[in-house]
C-alpha cells in the first residue's frame, strides 16, 4: 500500500523561509487535511511536493513509496503516483484534456485506447458535470474556477494517481459542485487513493470526511488530531495556535534585556 | 566568381522568347535592373535580413522554355498532390517552365481560365495590373526572367467550389527560378488558390511573385505553401488590391528554407473592403523565416486582420516586420495586427517590429506581438499530470498553433501543412 512520508521539510520561497519543519504521513485510502491561515505556507507545501519551480528545500525530505520525491522532476513525480489539484488550475492555450490525459496515461503504460478513455472521461465527465463541450476545449483556458476544480478532480478520477495532493479544492465550487467533487474523491480513497486536503476552511470537511485534521501555523504543524479538530477549530479560530514558538519568543526576549 | 550582372543579363532575358510584347517587358525589366545593385540590410525594409549573404551569381538563370518538359508524375514530390486532395485546376512548372496544366471539365464549363502568357498574342494588362511597378530588385528580376508566367481568372459571378492549385518545382541543382501568377477574380466571383513552392535537397533561389486582384463583392482564398528543401532561398512577394466589399484572406506557411522572405502588400482599395493575412511558421537549425507585411487602407470602411504565429528552434533566426497604413480618405478602417513567436532554444534570434503610419482619427488600429519562450508555468502543468517532458513540450507548441491554424485559408489543404509542422516539433526530428 502506498505511503507519502514528509519529514522536517524546510523550503524558502524567493529567499523567504516559508516551510519551518513539516512532518506528515498520508497512507493509502486516508484523507489528511491541513489547514491554516493565509500564507501559513499551505500551498508552498504543495508546491514542493509537486516540484514546481521556485521554490529552494533546504532540509528534510519527501518519500512516496520510498522514492525520494525531492530528487524527481515533476513528470517522474507525477509517474511515481503523485497528483496535484491546483488552487489556480493553469490555462494552457490549444492542448485539449483529452490529449494531455492521452499523453499521461501512454506514459504510465496504459493504453488510452484500449483504456477507453474516450468512455471513461465521459463518464467521468458526467459524475462530477463536467460539460463534454469542455473536454475538446484548450485545458483551463476561459473556464470558470468552479469548471477549473471539477476538471482538476476529472483528471484525479482518470489518472488513478496513489497520493492526490488537493490545493484548495473547494474554493470556487459551488456547493453540488462541491459534494460531487468530495464524493468522487471518497470513492477514490474507497480504491486505496491517500488525499492530503489543503484548506482554510473547514467547509470542505463538512463534505469530505477526513481521518486526520492537521493545523499548519507558520510553516509547521502545531496541531493533529481527528475530525474533532476541525470542529474546535471551527469555535475558536486559528488564533488559539497562532502564537510564536518558544524559540522565537526566547529570542525576542534575549534581544529585549 | 562571375559578376551578377553577366549572369542575370539583357541577354539571357532576350533568350527566353515567347509572345513580342512579354520579350519587350522583360527586356525593359533586365535593362533596369543592368543598374540596379541588390538591397543591403541598411535598408528599413531589409533590416535584420542576411541580403548581404546571398551571392545570386552562384546561381544559373532557368533555361528558356520550350521542348519536352518533364513528365509530371515524376516532377510531384511524394505526398503533395494527396496532400492537395480534391482541385479544380492544378498547374505545375519545374524549373521556371510550364509542365502540365489540367482543368476539369466542371470548372472549365464554369468558365475558370488558366492563361499561360508566354504565347498571349496580345498583351495581357492583368500582368502588373496590381503591382505597376516592382516592390524590390527581386521583383524587378521576376519582370525580367519570368519563363512562364500565369493568368488565372475566375471571371464574374462564377464560384469555384474546389481550390485551385500552383506548384512550382525547383530540382536541378543551382537553378534561379521566377515564377509568376496573376490572378483576378471578377465582380463577385469566389475561389481558392494554393500556390506552392517547392525543392529538393539540392542548393537554389527563387524569386515569385504573386499578383491578386480581387474585385467587387468577390471572394478569394489565397494560400501560400513554401516548402523549400534545406538549402533553398526563396524571396517571395504578393501583393493583393481589393475592391469596394470584396473578401480575401491570405494565408502564408512557411517550414523550409535557409532563408526565406515572404513580403506581402496588400491594399484595400474599396469601400467596406477586407484584406486578412495569417501566416504559421516554423524554423529550425540554422534558418532565417523573414516576414514583411503592409496592410494599406485606402479606402473607407475598410477591415484588415492580420495574425502571425511562428516558432524557432535550434539556431533559427526570425523576423517579422508589419506596418498597418491608413490614408487620410480611410475613415472607419479596422486594423488589427499580431504577431507571436515562440523561442524554442536559447540559441536563437527573433524580432518583431510593429509599425502603425495613421492619417486618419476615426480608425480602430491595434497590434500586439509576443515573443518568448514556452511559459514554464504550462510546461509545469502538463508534467505534474503525468505527461513526459518531450511530449509536453509538443502538446504546448502544437497548442501554440492552434489559433492560426484554424484562421489559415483554404482549410482543406492547410490542415495537410500542420503535419509538417508537428514533424519538426521536438528533439527527435
Amino acid at each position: 500500500m502506498s505511503e507519502l512520508i514528509v519529514e522536517g521539510l524546510w523550503a524558502n520561497a524567493a529567499e523567504e523561509s516559508i516551510l519551518q519543519g513539516v512532518d506528515l504521513r498520508v497512507a493509502a485510502g486516508e484523507v489528511h487535511a491541513v489547514m491554516g491561515p493565509n500564507g501559513c505556507g499551505k500551498s508552498t507545501l504543495a508546491h514542493v511536493l509537486a516540484g514546481r519551480r521556485g521554490y529552494t528545500v533546504t532540509a528534510g525530505r519527501a518519500l512516496l513509496d520510498g522514492a525520494d520525491l525531492l530528487a524527481l522532476s515533476p513528470f517522474e513525480r507525477a509517474r511515481a503516483g503523485l497528483f496535484l489539484a491546483m488552487q489556480y488550475p493553469t490555462e494552457v492555450p490549444g492542448v485539449n484534456l483529452l490529449d494531455v490525459l492521452g499523453a499521461a496515461l501512454a506514459a504510465a503504460g496504459r493504453d488510452p485506447a484500449a483504456d477507453g478513455l474516450g468512455a471513461v472521461l465521459s463518464a467521468e465527465a458526467e459524475r462530477l458535470g463536467v460539460p463534454a463541450a469542455l473536454l475538446e476545449r484548450a485545458v483551463n483556458v476561459d473556464l470558470s474556477g468552479g469548471e477549473q476544480k471539477r476538471g482538476e478532480a476529472l483528471q484525479l478520477a482518470v489518472l488513478r494517481p496513489c497520493i492526490a495532493v488537493l490545493d484548495e479544492i473547494d474554493s470556487g465550487l459551488d456547493v453540488d459542485a462541491l459534494r460531487a467533487v468530495a464524493r468522487r474523491i471518497e470513492e477514490a480513497t474507497a480504491e486505496g487513493l491517500g488525499v492530503l486536503a489543503i484548506t482554510h476552511y473547514t467547509r470542505l470537511l463538512g463534505v469530505l470526511q477526513a481521518d486526520r485534521v492537521h493545523i499548519m501555523i507558520r510553516g509547521r504543524i502545531v496541531a493533529s488530531g481527528g475530525p474533532e479538530l476541525a470542529d474546535e477549530l471551527e469555535r475558536t479560530g486559528y488564533e488559539r495556535w497562532d502564537r510564536p514558538a518558544p524559540a522565537e519568543v526566547a529570542v525576542k526576549l534575549g534581544r529585549s534585556f | 566568381m562571375p559578376d551578377l550582372h553577366d549572369v542575370f543579363s539583357v541577354a539571357h532575358a532576350a533568350a527566353l522568347g515567347g509572345a513580342g510584347w512579354l520579350q519587350q517587358r522583360r527586356l525593359a525589366a533586365a535593362e533596369s535592373f543592368g543598374t540596379a545593385e541588390l538591397p543591403s540590410a541598411g535598408e528599413e525594409e531589409w533590416r535584420y535580413s542576411p541580403v548581404a549573404g546571398l551571392h545570386l551569381e552562384a546561381y544559373r538563370p532557368a533555361p528558356p522554355t520550350g521542348g519536352n518538359g518533364p513528365a509530371v508524375g515524376g516532377v510531384l514530390p511524394g505526398s503533395l498532390r494527396d496532400r492537395l486532395g480534391a482541385l479544380s485546376a492544378l498547374v505545375v512548372t519545374c524549373d521556371g517552365r510550364l509542365v502540365s496544366t489540367e482543368i476539369t471539365p466542371e470548372a472549365e464549363a464554369a468558365g475558370l481560365v488558366l492563361h499561360p502568357l508566354g504565347e498571349a498574342p496580345e498583351p495581357v494588362a492583368a500582368l502588373g495590373g496590381v503591382l505597376a511597378a516592382p516592390s524590390d530588385v527581386f521583383g524587378l528580376m521576376n519582370d525580367a526572367f519570368c519563363g512562364a508566367p500565369l493568368l488565372l481568372e475566375i471571371p464574374r459571378g462564377v464560384r469555384l467550389t474546389e481550390p485551385v492549385a500552383i506548384v512550382n518545382v525547383l530540382r536541378a541543382a543551382s537553378l534561379a527560378v521566377f515564377p509568376r501568377l496573376v490572378v483576378v477574380v471578377g465582380d463577385g466571383a469566389e475561389a481558392q488558390v494554393v500556390n506552392v513552392l517547392v525543392s529538393g535537397e539540392e542548393e537554389g533561389f527563387a524569386a515569385p511573385v504573386a499578383e491578386l486582384d480581387v474585385g467587387p463583392a468577390a471572394r478569394l482564398q489565397y494560400l501560400n505553401l513554401q516548402e523549400l528543401g534545406p538549402q533553398a532561398t526563396g524571396i517571395d512577394q504578393t501583393a493583393a488590391t481589393v475592391a469596394s466589399q470584396g473578401h480575401l484572406a491570405i494565408g502564408l506557411a512557411a517550414v523550409g528554407g535557409s532563408y526565406s522572405r515572404c513580403r506581402v502588400d496588400c491594399t484595400l482599395s474599396g469601400r467596406g473592403a477586407t484584406g486578412d493575412m495569417s501566416a504559421m511558421y516554423f524554423g529550425d537549425r540554422d534558418q532565417v523565416l523573414d516576414f514583411r507585411t503592409f496592410q494599406n487602407h485606402s479606402a473607407p470602411d475598410t477591415n484588415s486582420n492580420l495574425l502571425f504565429v511562428g516558432a524557432v528552434e535550434d539556431r533559427a533566426r526570425s523576423i517579422y516586420s508589419g506596418l498597418i497604413r491608413v490614408g487620410a480618405e480611410a475613415r472607419g478602417t479596422d486594423a488589427q495586427q499580431t504577431n507571436r513567436i515562440l523561442k524554442l532554444s536559447e540559441e536563437v534570434w527573433a524580432d518583431s517590429v510593429p509599425n502603425l503610419e495613421i492619417e486618419n482619427n476615426d480608425v480602430r488600429c491595434a497590434h500586439a506581438s509576443s515573443v518568448g519562450p514556452i511559459d514554464e508555468d504550462h510546461r509545469f502543468y502538463l508534467e505534474s499530470r503525468g505527461v513526459p517532458p518531450d511530449v509536453a513540450e509538443r502538446l504546448i507548441v502544437e497548442g501554440f498553433f492552434g489559433e492560426v491554424r484554424g484562421r489559415l485559408p483554404v482549410q482543406s489543404v492547410a490542415a495537410s501543412f500542420d503535419e509538417m509542422v508537428r514533424a519538426k516539433i521536438g528533439p527527435d526530428r
